[in-house]
């Protein structure tokens, strides 16, 4: 079996005297959701903040291997912006982070800028007008509408990104997130704030970007309903260690995890699980 | 007064508001970004001024008569250059600075404002450096029952004609350019910016780099227009494109030009009716106006606070 895409291995954060990851290891694959799920503080984010370069580490070693090359990139080692344009991690939050003052189309432009900077010679042929970079811009907005088509955002292209409604952000941050060819797609929280519907629309969404591009996807996610639905894997977290790992229906059965989201299991509360 | 001289002071106007309008795009680009006033703008408008005035005695000196040719080599030449001193002043002085607080760039702008100043002094020296007329001539529009006639040089033809090209071509670049759009998302999210994948540290130093090009055109203008220069003129020409952009809206691009074009217009008409000593004073209390009643501009948009 070829390499994992993503292995994390002893992970640990420390914020001076506050531990949020304690030695937390475990294993994303290419094709596969993984959910990160965990009561409320149990240090999801910050794994992806360690992922992300946001936060360097204290211990701990996040290797990413692209499908098809045996190419290794060790993420805590990466300047911020290589992490995504060389090793292919892309990312979304919480509360949502679009460039809101650029219509939607340029928000999954700019996702495409380093193929557009090097086919327009860093924007010096661009501004003369160069066939390779009016190629490479026609191929960008062809694939920046294919995204828009399959988030349902294609009449909104050229509105400012900051006046779509919510559930149509969330979706075009993933759009955006999809346009920088990534290899790993960590989403944090996609479903919250999301109606049913929506909710029902966004795993259609990551299960199509799951089976038709191979990508990984790393979930952080409360709402079970799209856990135990779409995930291949869960890790479950609890305090910055890991307490359990394992297929939806392994999770579900675990005593450790319906113990840690809901109580200890030591008065009357046990007996609601 | 007749109108012949105003139409002759709206031409003078014209084309100081375009060089103060070329100057002005570098100050309200790198606030765009960010968000810190580079005062040693008009020490890079100075030098790009020098290098011209350089280039233009050293075409001469090795023979390049033909006027056209040897303007394009020393604006090229020059943009180049002064481009090469925008980057460097971002890499020594500001970058090493960004996470730190809001004021140690700002003073680091003023330290190397005065370095520039003191270096060029050094270098050519405190006299005044003239220069003969490189673009002669021009036409006479009209002429009044009062024997005023109105001109429109070609210099001044070359300035604003130069200027409205460089405007679209920067437009251009800004819209339609994976470099403005990578520009434009880093003003409004670094974090973000890097997380797509975006050098951010490179569309920062590209920022300084095409502000101080830029600056070096207004330069070679300043050069050709007045036809004598000094290691000072970039304090009052700097502070006066700052204002230039504070009155359009900093950060905004079209509100530098047309800030550029007020300023100019403002004090080119403020020298042919009031007085030609007040006419920085004029400028000033403009600057200052602005901040009091309108400080986000003309065309600039209210700082809203990011959540």
């Amino acid at each position: 079996m070829s390499r994992p895409l993503l292995t994390v291995e002893h992970l640990t954060m420390r914020f001076g005297g506050l531990t949020a990851i304690n030695d937390v290891s475990f294993e994303a694959q290419a094709g596969h959701i993984t959910a990160v799920i965990g009561p409320n503080g149990a240090g999801k984010t910050t794994v992806f903040n360690c992922l992300t370069g946001f936060y360097k580490p204290t211990v701990g070693r996040l290797t990413l291997t692209r499908p098809g090359s045996d190419q290794s990139f060790l993420l805590e080692r990466l300047d911020d912006f290589r992490i995504t344009k060389t090793a292919g991690v892309a990312r979304t939050f919480q509360n949502i982070r679009l460039f809101t003052g650029m219509s939607v189309l340029e928000n999954l432009m700019v996702a495409q800028h380093n193929r557009l900077m090097r086919a327009s010679g860093y924007s010096l042929l661009g501004l003369a007008g160069w066939p390779s970079f009016r190629k490479a811009e026609a191929e960008a907005v062809e694939k920046a509408r294919f995204w828009l088509n399959r988030t349902g955002l294609i009449a909104r292209a050229d509105e400012p990104a900051g006046s779509l409604p919510y559930g149509d952000q969330r979706r075009l941050e993933i759009a955006r997130a999809m346009c920088t060819d990534p290899a790993l797609l960590c989403l944090d929280e996609p479903a919250a704030g999301l109606n049913p519907r929506e909710s029902a629309e966004l795993n259609a969404l990551l299960l199509m970007i799951r089976n038709d591009y191979g990508v990984g996807l790393l979930l952080i996610e409360h709402d079970m309903s799209v856990v135990m639905e779409i995930s291949d894997h869960i890790v479950v977290l609890d305090y910055g260690r890991k307490i359990a790992e394992g297929t939806p229906a392994q999770i579900k059965a675990n005593p450790d995890v319906i113990r840690a989201y809901l109580g200890e299991d030591d008065e009357a509360e046990g007996a609601v699980a | 007064m007749d109108t012949a001289y105003l139409i002759q002071q709206l031409i003078n106007g014209l084309t100081l508001g375009a060089v103060y309008a070329l100057v002005a795009i570098g100050y309200t680009m790198v606030y765009g970004i960010i968000g810190m006033i580079n005062f040693a703008h008009g020490e890079v408008y100075m030098v790009g001024a020098f290098l011209s005035l350089i280039g233009i005695i050293v075409m001469g000196l090795i023979g390049v008569t033909w006027v056209p040719l040897a303007l394009l080599i020393v604006l090229i030449l020059a943009m180049a250059i002064t481009a090469l001193y925008g980057w460097a002043i971002e890499r020594i002085a500001y970058r090493p600075l960004r996470g730190s607080f809001r004021l140690a760039p700002l003073i680091s702008a003023i330290g190397v404002s005065i370095f520039l100043q003191n270096y060029v002094q050094l270098a050519q020296g405190a006299r005044p450096k003239p220069i003969a007329p490189v673009i002669r001539g021009g036409f006479e529009l009209l002429t009044s029952e009062g024997g005023f006639a109105v001109t429109l040089s070609y210099l001044q033809i070359f300035i604003v004609v130069l200027t409205i090209a460089l405007m679209i071509g920067f437009t251009y670049l800004i819209t339609q350019t994976p470099l403005g759009r990578a520009q434009r998302a880093c003003e409004q999210d670094r974090t973000m910016a890097s997380l797509i994948g975006v050098d951010v540290d490179r569309t920062i130093a590209m920022t300084f780099v095409m502000g101080a090009a830029l600056a070096a055109v207004a330069g070679m203008m300043v050069t050709l227009y007045y036809g004598v220069i000094d290691f000072y003129i970039g304090f009052l020409a700097g502070v006066k494109a700052f204002t230039a952009a504070v009155l359009g809206g900093i950060g905004s691009l079209p509100g530098a030009v047309l800030g550029g074009l007020l300023i100019g217009l403002i004090e080119a008409l403020w020298s042919a009716y009031f007085s030609v000593e007040y006419k920085d004073v004029a400028v000033f209390a403009i600057l200052v106006l602005v901040l009091i009643f309108r400080p986000s501009g003309l065309l600039g948009r209210p700082e809203i606070e990011k959540v």
